[in-house]
């Protein structure tokens, strides 16, 4: 409690060392309940059922947060800040970000929890369909840059972002890919998984402490993820718009962030504003709307490269 | 409802799973014993109990005018409606002649909480179907009328204004204003709930066509307030035994006949704004004169039985009473709406998802400390 108040006490003295008083309060309240919430989490008791198979119960969480976190590993930052520059870029993230479902899988089963096998059943039929929607529409783009390597697909954004080079379809490719991607982060309105007010929490009813703080890290880097691969893909990851700080190579990071952030809000904003769907209804969704549309869309997208319709500057 | 075929291969099975105590949706400690198969919902089975406090026992101890205290505790949402409701059961055993003034002002809180009452169960309502958002603009509009409460009575949830012969003090010279202040506000955000929630298309698909409650089922299981009148059934307390100014006042029975979850949402939009428009119709003028009428320290009934009905936020409260002459009641039970209401849940909810139960509860609007008493 001491060592709280104490970083309590050295955040208060920086921010209104740095800022204007109205700023600073509302900026210390923010920071503050952040470092609370982290503490919150670390130092809480990691209660469990008796009867939940324990090895699976502890391995869950390790899933879903070193997938989330392998992810993080190939996004270029700017042209020099990327970890790995692999060839197969796009398919390395898709794939690893589909390994996070067992871990909630597993949380839900080895809980030994009704609500969190109900979760868990969920989460499973829904990542496996929604995968399907995003690897199409990430596809539909691959049409556009020819190649799976993230700095390549950078590299053809320079004549323009593929958002704009592949026009309508990449359009229509982009709101499936959002639709798509927020199912498979499991946020609202898709959050069948967690259904705060049908199963109380889901699949990670039985977590607590920095167990379940994982999953919950998990799903706010994996909304990050699925901003990131937007935002190489659609928008041009560091690109700037217009070029308008090229000279300044290290902006990119600014820019990727912002890009990425914002699509971010965009989720955040869909996840307070709509109302939860039924889970037939979310089947129905992607079953019968849009993979069906989005096989269409690639259709439409191989015929624009092949006619060699797109728009580049 | 659609129906899912099984492949012959694969044996489904049903299984029991508690819902409640501790459970978000049930808004309390209702307790759901559910079957269910899957997704599916086999059987509903209610289980009270959880928050009996003897509420009829302990009136048959207390003089009348404790006993009015004692039912803010059981739907504390319409808190003022229920003491209205005792309050008039004795003053019309005691042939009390009421003062205009303290009917025009028991009218208007009584709509007041109304308003209040469907305010927050509106945005619980966005709540157990997954919008976030509602309960904060529902809670924002609550709040104005909370403080209006608060200024008028000196509190916010349990009012305990109401006592027999009158109200316990005058109203707040700041009355009039403020309430005129909240209906020129609430006028603009009550389109501001349907634009956010009623026209939303995920929130359609979720409520139309489920939990389907025909006229005549809801007749039989003694479906009141807007549960009944969304399937069709013309049961304002209001509209057929008005009580207090109410007969004053015109105002038009807010009736769906469709009986779904998306009816019994409509149903209870429509009544904000009727309620609004008998605010209205009343404020601007409340008669001069006292606001209560002096009654015997100890008020003895006539030996006799008493009955008197008011439309609570939730449907018909009845309060019957059988005195023999005591201070204290011989018996005095409470017909509360959400005891029927719940009643028809397992009736609506079978066939549907874990999804459409919530969202169904939510449209009963249950009131558990009502329903346990």
């Amino acid at each position: 409690m001491n060592s709280a108040l104490s970083i309590t006490k050295n955040i208060h003295d920086w921010l209104f060392s740095i800022m204007p008083e109205a700023a600073a309060s509302i900026a210390e309240m923010v920071l503050i309940a952040l470092v609370y919430d982290a503490i919150k989490l670390l130092s809480k008791e990691l209660t469990g059922t008796t009867r939940a198979d324990k090895f699976l119960y502890n391995l869950a969480p390790y899933f879903v947060i070193i997938s989330s976190l392998m992810a993080l590993s190939v996004f270029p930052f700017t042209k020099e800040f990327q970890a790995f520059d692999i060839n197969i870029g796009l398919f390395f993230l898709i794939a690893v970000s589909s390994i996070g479902v067992i871990g909630i899988l597993l949380g839900g089963w080895s809980s030994n929890n009704k609500f969190a096998m109900i979760g868990a059943m969920r989460s499973g039929v829904q990542t496996i369909s929604y995968e399907l929607s995003i690897g199409l529409s990430l596809l539909t783009m691959v049409l556009l840059t020819g190649s799976l390597q993230l700095s390549e697909i950078v590299e053809v954004q320079k004549s323009g972002w593929l958002i704009v080079q592949g026009h309508i379809p990449a359009i229509i490719a982009f709101m499936i890919y959002m639709i798509a991607g927020t199912a498979e982060t499991n946020r609202a309105p898709f959050d069948m998984v967690e259904a705060e007010s049908e199963l109380g929490a889901g699949f990670h009813t039985e977590y607590s402490g920095m167990k379940f703080a994982y999953f919950f890290l998990a799903e706010f880097i994996n909304m990050f993820i699925i901003a990131a691969i937007a935002t190489t893909v659609f928008f041009g990851a560091w690109l700037s718009p217009f070029g308008i700080t090229e000279s300044i190579p290290m902006l990119g990071v600014f820019w990727f962030l912002l890009k990425a952030l914002i699509l971010v809000f965009l989720m955040m904003w869909f996840r307070w504003t709509f109302p939860r769907l039924r889970i037939d209804q979310l089947l129905t969704l992607e079953w019968k709307y849009l993979l069906p549309l989005n096989l269409a869309n690639i259709v439409i997208m191989a015929l624009l490269v092949w006619l060699n319709l797109t728009i580049s500057f | 409802m659609e129906t899912v075929t099984v492949n012959s291969n694969f044996k489904s099975e049903e299984y029991f799973i508690n819902m409640g105590p501790q459970h978000p949706a049930t808004h309390g400690v209702l307790r759901l014993l559910l079957t269910i198969d899957g997704e599916i919902i086999k059987k509903v089975e209610p289980d009270l109990g959880y928050i009996h406090r003897s509420i009829e026992k302990m009136c048959e101890r207390d003089s009348y005018q404790q006993i009015v205290h004692l039912t803010d505790r059981m739907d504390y949402l319409s808190a003022n409606i229920n003491n209205e409701a005792v309050c008039l059961t004795v003053e019309n055993a005691l042939q009390l002649e009421i003062p205009e003034r303290v009917k025009v002002i028991r009218t208007i809180i009584g709509e007041l909480t109304r308003i209040s009452s469907h305010c927050l169960w509106w945005g619980v309502m966005g709540m157990d179907v997954g919008a976030l958002t509602t309960y904060f603009y529902g809670f924002r509009d609550r709040e104005l009328l909370n403080d209006i409460f608060e200024e008028t009575c000196g509190a916010r949830l349990t009012m305990n204004y109401n006592v027999p012969g009158g109200l316990m003090f005058d109203i707040h010279p700041n009355f009039v204003k403020r309430v005129k202040e909240f209906i020129t506000h609430f006028k603009t955000k009550l389109p501001e709930y349907d634009r956010l929630l009623t026209n939303n298309i995920i929130f359609q698909k979720r409520a139309i066509g489920v939990g389907v409650l025909s006229k005549e089922d809801a007749i039989s299981y003694g479906a009141s307030g807007p549960v009944g009148r969304a399937s069709g059934y013309s049961c304002d307390v209001r509209k057929h035994h008005p009580y207090s100014a109410l007969d004053k006042v015109t105002f038009n029975e807010a009736l769906r006949t469709e009986g779904d979850t998306y009816a019994r949402y409509l149903v209870r939009i429509q009544e904000m704004w009727e309620s609004m428009s008998i605010v209205e119709q009343l404020i601007d003028n409340i008669p001069e004169g006292e606001h209560r009428v002096t009654t015997n320290a100890v008020i003895k009934l006539p030996k006799g039985e008493y009955y008197q009905k008011v439309e609570t936020a939730r449907g018909e409260l009845g309060v019957y009473i059988i005195s023999t002459g005591t201070k204290s009641p011989y018996r005095l039970k409470f017909r509360s709406p959400g005891f029927s209401n719940l009643s028809l849940l397992n009736h609506i909810a079978v066939g549907g998802k874990i999804g459409d139960l919530v969202a169904t509860m939510a449209t009963l609007d249950l009131v558990i400390p009502d329903i346990d008493r």
